[in-house]
């Protein structure tokens, strides 16, 4: 009776990579802070902890992994391996970052130009 | 205070109570945190929203990153804390082995460009010690502008090193203090070491318009800088 998962708790009060059980990142490439993420809506299932659980509620709609992060309180490192989870598991969608290469393309940079331009 | 229990009071359960607001208040001022909501201003992006980019808005402390950022930005600017792990405690070198993770605070916005793709800018502090936490924030950025304060223009040259670390583009923006020292361009590119294609702009970053001008300022050189290495 020493780790009796039902009595195991989890709470705001535990050092970020505690949450993580100690993962600094998942297997592939970290999901960058503006990778866009959504839930998809299938039912998590009942033994998904409530960190899980915090960020889908974040998730009901289109946001970044920092704005995910920005409203757990939680540092985006944290947070970037719980969605990865999410992601493996099928309960979020993500859309990567436009620029995928080290670099973005003009046709993207003129995107953006043309984009700023029109608030003014 | 009758206007503050009001503005606690639950939306929709005020029907009929009197409009506690304030003058010159709007609805939106008042309007409480709101639940999924795809709407500019909305917690949510479009769902239209294809893809995202961001931009790093980088200097020393009290430069006028976040006013920047508050000022484009179509949500309140949010605030996260990014943690230095390994690599910065091999910098932090006070007394050996310290801690192995500090945080850095950025605050971050956000601007839906075109109904599909969306622009972060992440406010990054300068000092040399958060280089570390700049890098994963770096990664994929489409380039950086750097806000100089010309009462202090040596408090930038932390934030202009990494950029030259990181490889980042940039362009740089004197943010105009009232009361700031006026420099001339050729002065300020000599003090602060600017190639002659980098640009330097003077903004507000109290005005969305001049901010804006700012931005435009960058991304036109990086397009520029796009074009002619391809």
């Amino acid at each position: 009776m020493t780790d009796d998962p039902e009595t195991r708790t989890t709470t705001r009060a535990v050092r970020p990579y505690v949450i993580t059980g100690g993962r600094a990142g998942a297997g592939g490439a970290p999901l960058s802070w503006e990778t866009l993420v959504t839930a998809t809506g299938t039912a998590a299932p009942e033994t998904l902890q409530p960190e899980y659980r915090m960020i889908l509620t974040h998730c009901r709609g289109l946001l970044s992994v920092a704005e995910v992060a920005a409203h757990l309180g939680q540092p985006p490192s944290v947070v970037q391996v719980l969605l990865a989870d999410l992601l493996d598991w099928g309960l979020i969608l993500s859309r990567p970052p436009v620029p995928r290469a080290e670099r973005a393309d003009a046709a993207t940079l003129r995107k953006v130009l043309h984009g700023l331009e029109s608030r003014l | 205070m009758a206007s503050k229990a009001a503005s606690e009071a639950p939306a929709g359960g005020a029907a009929g109570a009197p409009d506690p607001r304030l003058p010159g208040e709007t609805a939106a001022d008042r309007a409480p945190e709101r639940y999924p909501v795809a709407e500019p201003g909305g917690k949510y992006l479009a769902p239209g929203v294809a893809g995202a980019a961001k931009i790093l808005v980088v200097g020393p402390l009290g430069v006028g990153k976040t006013t920047l950022i508050g000022t484009v930005s179509e949500i309140r600017p949010l605030s996260t804390e990014a943690l230095m792990t390994r690599a910065g405690a091999r910098v932090d070198t006070r007394g050996g082995r310290t801690k192995t993770t500090t945080t850095v605070a950025l605050d971050f916005g956000r601007i839906t460009l075109d109904g599909d793709l969306v622009l972060y800018l992440f406010g990054t502090p300068g000092q040399q010690r958060f280089l570390p936490a700049w890098r994963d924030l770096a990664k994929g950025a489409l380039g950086a502008l750097a806000l100089v304060d010309t009462r202090d223009p040596a408090a930038s040259f932390d934030a202009l090193g990494n950029l030259e670390d990181l490889d980042l583009p940039f362009a740089v923006a004197v943010n105009a203090f009232p009361g700031s020292p006026v420099h001339s361009e050729d002065d300020l590119r000599v003090a602060l070491d600017l190639l002659p294609s980098t640009p330097l702009v003077s903004c507000d970053a109290r005005d969305a318009r001049s901010s804006v001008l700012a931005l435009i300022a960058l991304v036109r050189h990086l397009v520029h800088a796009a074009t002619e290495s391809s």
